[in-house]
């Protein structure tokens, strides 16, 4: 038994940052927009009890459960691929808000070299700068392009920090708030850098420095640096998130709705059209169909991929033939760095979730790449986050990792170490990809999403470049012992990295080569669009909300222009 | 005792900005986790009691949740207080409670692997696809526990729990380099979960029965909940504080 739903304008799949965006930017226009969220509701009330690190970070309170639908892994197209049964690489997010409400807050712009990674290497490098079976390509627009749509997004989420970087693009305005406090930690990061003649500044933070009503009239508070923000939700309504800001300002029109406990299972079609959405009701399995004249993905990168699949919209990448590019240039984030380890205890518990100094001298093309093996780089910054005592044991050299001397060293160095971390850039592979299992199933009967990914060359040679400057700053700011980051060899889903996967729903400028264009439409079916850092051609040396946010304000403008005007919208 | 709940502290921080840390300092102090100590399941420990001088007074009715057998129980503890043991720094796995810590979350979700996805087929994987056991956690504890014993007879002819120091870690080291046969699971697996339950227990507030009066975090120098450091963040030196528990938000 399936009931079928009135009609609405616009369906979202997903209320995190991006269905947020598209509901408060549609519904202000007038278009009934409703919101299908899979997980349960949730406000800065149900943030009360969060400063326990072993319920939200160790025990994932926040994130997805897996009993009812994970992915598939393997390394290589050789391996089987096996059902990720716990979580740990990246942390799948669930509930209103998505990942919008663990994240740390930091927020980014991608380089305008990003953008045109292919033509701007091609140029400078020559086209065979990296073997060909790596498929990284431009994006199908420009940062110029997209600099209004970034501005939007940061004026949104009232984004604190300081135009001091000269190797990020160029901004319109200022910073909505001013950036965070300077800590001593940071200003031992500052100095050094200074002094190795790079550029330091004050990372994009929405833990924000100050009170600030952003233009939709939400009000998000200032940050107290209690130190709980990544796994975590935020009891003072300070970092940004989308149920303090698109979610009730959505809801003010009236004309905006979000149903909860609903699990999309498929994208309806007809022809060359969709027609809505089916889901089902987790709590009492009902089936429901919602149709729309105009559905638009914005679950998070590895679900939108898995919906289109399921539903058989777009043509499946083939990585023996590179034809197809649903699933099509996944890629993770590389992370080289150093850690150091110093006489003099500090604060280290103490801190917020984009509390930190960055330089961007090693990353996009800001330096050389003529007499290296790879391209692009990463940004390298020191964070200020609160360290936690379960997650933080910091070992010198040959400590034993449990005993006596682990006990020791472990208590000893937790308030005395500082690390430098470097977000690098991940330039798609042909072996690296998306596609859907056809043995595991999720709870509702449909196929697992498999994923298909392993480190390459150009990731182990821009990870060793990186890790030697993060080295070189942690000796300048005085550690009496430094470690740089073990070299990577293969991919490994088991320790937690980083949750920025990007890919397989990628955007461009021809059909042939993207799935949808650069308004986030589907190349074949006019009334899709799918949003979020599945879009990404590639992922670059940054965390990727800020860019997210920016594409989704430029595919809410083009959900609005085709509800008018109907059509491709290039 | 306590500032008023968390709802009225941000309402007001709403309206004035004054810093939450203005606002908290007086009152709370430790002793007020016998109050949070799970009182269900009070089977007494056939275990040994803690060592730990200061974790007992405010501690409640205490017992198994999980573990029927005493002498099993008593294994859990002496692994993981050689993994976590007591030293001039403080106490160890016993005296912090992780035991009981382990033991009660065996008995739920983290046990019961809950929020895991433990669909068949069940297959052999490479190390870098992670955790492909059909077994719960606390099906792979008692096995595991129960590994250790059959060890102590075979290698030294006598209990895991009358072993010398050095023979336990004899043993630990065995499974953590996984050198131990186990059933549907490697010893090397069982040996990172146990040593990472027992920081969990070491660590975790003490509403969940482990980190004893809150030593552990006395231990290493973290406060635990504090609603705030806007007032110290910008301190050049290192901020001493007594350490409060996420409990105190019910108080």
């Amino acid at each position: 038994m399936v009931t079928t739903l009135d009609k609405v304008d616009v369906v979202t799949v997903g209320v995190g940052w991006t269905g947020g965006i598209i509901a408060v930017e549609c519904a202000k226009e007038g278009l009934k927009v409703i919101g299908l969220e899979r997980g349960r509701t949730r406000s800065t009330e149900d943030f009360s009890m969060v400063h326990d690190e072993y319920r939200y970070a160790i025990r994932y309170e926040l994130m997805q459960d897996l009993s009812k639908e994970t992915i598939t892994f393997r390394n290589s197209r050789g391996q089987r691929a096996l059902p990720m049964r716990q979580m740990g690489s990246f942390l799948l997010g669930e509930g209103l808000g998505g990942s919008g409400t663990h994240w740390n807050g930091q927020n980014w712009r991608f380089l305008p070299y990003d953008f045109e990674i292919k033509s701007m290497t091609d140029a400078k490098y020559g086209a065979n700068k990296l073997p060909a079976e790596y498929t990284m390509q431009d994006w199908g627009i420009t940062y110029d392009e997209l600099e209004p749509y970034f501005d939007k997004f940061e004026k949104t989420a009232g984004i604190s920090g300081e135009d001091k970087n000269p190797f990020w693009g160029q901004r319109s305005a200022d910073f909505p708030t001013p950036p965070m406090k300077k800590t001593p930690l940071l200003a031992k990061f500052e100095t050094a850098t200074s002094n190795l003649g790079y550029t330091p500044f004050m990372m994009p933070s929405a833990n924000l420095s100050e009170a600030y009503e952003n233009p939709d009239g939400q009000q998000i508070n200032a940050c107290q640096y209690c130190g709980f923000c990544e796994r975590f939700g935020c009891e003072y309504g300070a970092k940004t998130s989308p149920e303090i800001t698109v979610v009730p300002a959505a809801r003010e029109t009236g004309n905006y709705d979000i149903r909860f406990n609903a699990n999309v299972v498929e994208v309806m079609k007809e022809g060359d059209r969709v027609t809505g959405v089916r889901y089902i009701d987790t709590v009492t399995f009902e089936e429901f169909i919602q149709p729309a004249e105009v559905v638009v993905l914005t679950s998070y990168v590895l679900n939108n991929a898995k919906l289109l699949m399921v539903s058989e919209i777009g043509e499946l990448y083939d990585p023996e033939t590179g034809q197809g590019t649903l699933g099509k240039n996944y890629a993770y984030q590389i992370l080289p760095g150093a850690s150091g380890f110093f006489d003099d205890q500090m604060n280290v518990f103490m801190g917020a979730g984009a509390l930190g100094m960055t330089i961007d001298d090693f990353n996009g093309d800001a330096f050389d790449h003529g007499n290296l093996d790879f391209i692009h780089g990463a940004s390298l910054s020191m964070t200020q986050t609160g360290s936690r005592p379960i997650a933080s044991n910091p070992l010198p050299p040959d400590t034993p990792a449990w005993g006596a001397e682990f006990k020791k060293a472990s208590i000893e160095n937790y308030t005395r170490t500082l690390s430098v971390v470097g977000q690098g850039a991940s330039i798609p592979h042909r072996d690296n990809y998306m596609t859907l299992d056809g043995t595991y199933k999720d709870a509702y009967g449909i196929p697992l999403l498999q994923l298909t990914y392993n480190f390459t060359d150009q990731d182990r040679a821009l990870h060793q470049y990186v890790t030697e400057r993060a080295t070189e700053i942690m000796q300048e700011m005085g550690a009496k012992t430094v470690i740089g980051s073990n070299p990577i060899s293969d991919y490994d889903i088991v320790p937690y990295q980083t949750t920025h996967n990007t890919g397989g729903t990628i955007m461009g400028a021809d059909p042939e080569t993207s799935v949808v264009n650069n308004f986030l439409q589907h190349w074949d079916m006019e009334n899709l669009f799918v949003v979020g850092a599945g879009n990404f051609a590639h992922n670059g040396g940054y965390n990727p909300t800020g860019t997210v946010g920016a594409l989704a304000y430029r595919c809410a403008e083009g959900v609005i222009r085709y509800s008018r005007e109907g059509g491709s919208l290039v | 005792m306590a500032e008023k709940k968390n709802v009225s502290r941000r309402d007001f921080l709403k309206t004035s900005g004054i810093a939450a840390g203005a606002l908290v300092g007086g009152g709370i102090i430790g002793g007020l986790i016998g109050a949070n100590t799970r009182q269900d399941g009070a089977v007494p420990s056939g275990g040994e009691a803690g060592h730990s001088g200061n974790g007992e007074a405010a501690v409640g009715a205490r017992g198994l949740q999980f573990f029927k057998n005493s002498a099993e129980f008593a294994v859990l503890e002496q692994a993981t207080e050689r993994i976590f043991p007591e030293d001039e720094l403080g106490p160890g796995a016993i005296g912090l409670g992780v035991p009981f810590f382990i033991d009660h979350q065996l008995a739920g979700s983290y046990g019961e692997n809950s929020r895991e996805y433990m669909q068949p087929p069940f297959e052999v994987g490479e190390a870098t696809q992670g955790y492909q056991s059909r077994l719960k956690r606390n099906e792979l504890f008692r096995q595991g526990l129960q590994r250790m014993q059959q060890e102590a007879q075979s290698r030294f002819d006598t209990n895991f729990v009358d072993l010398e120091g050095e023979q336990m870690d004899e043993i630990l080291t065995a499974f953590q380099e996984d050198e131990i046969d186990m059933q549907a699971a490697t010893s090397q697996f069982f040996f990172r979960l146990l040593r990472q339950a027992t920081l969990n227990g070491a660590y975790a507030d003490p509403i969940y029965g482990g980190n004893q009066n809150m030593e552990g975090w006395r231990m290493k120098g973290f406060p635990g909940h504090r609603p705030a450091y806007i007032n110290e963040i910008e301190s050049e030196d290192f901020v001493q504080m007594d350490p409060h528990s996420v409990g105190d938000m019910l108080n």
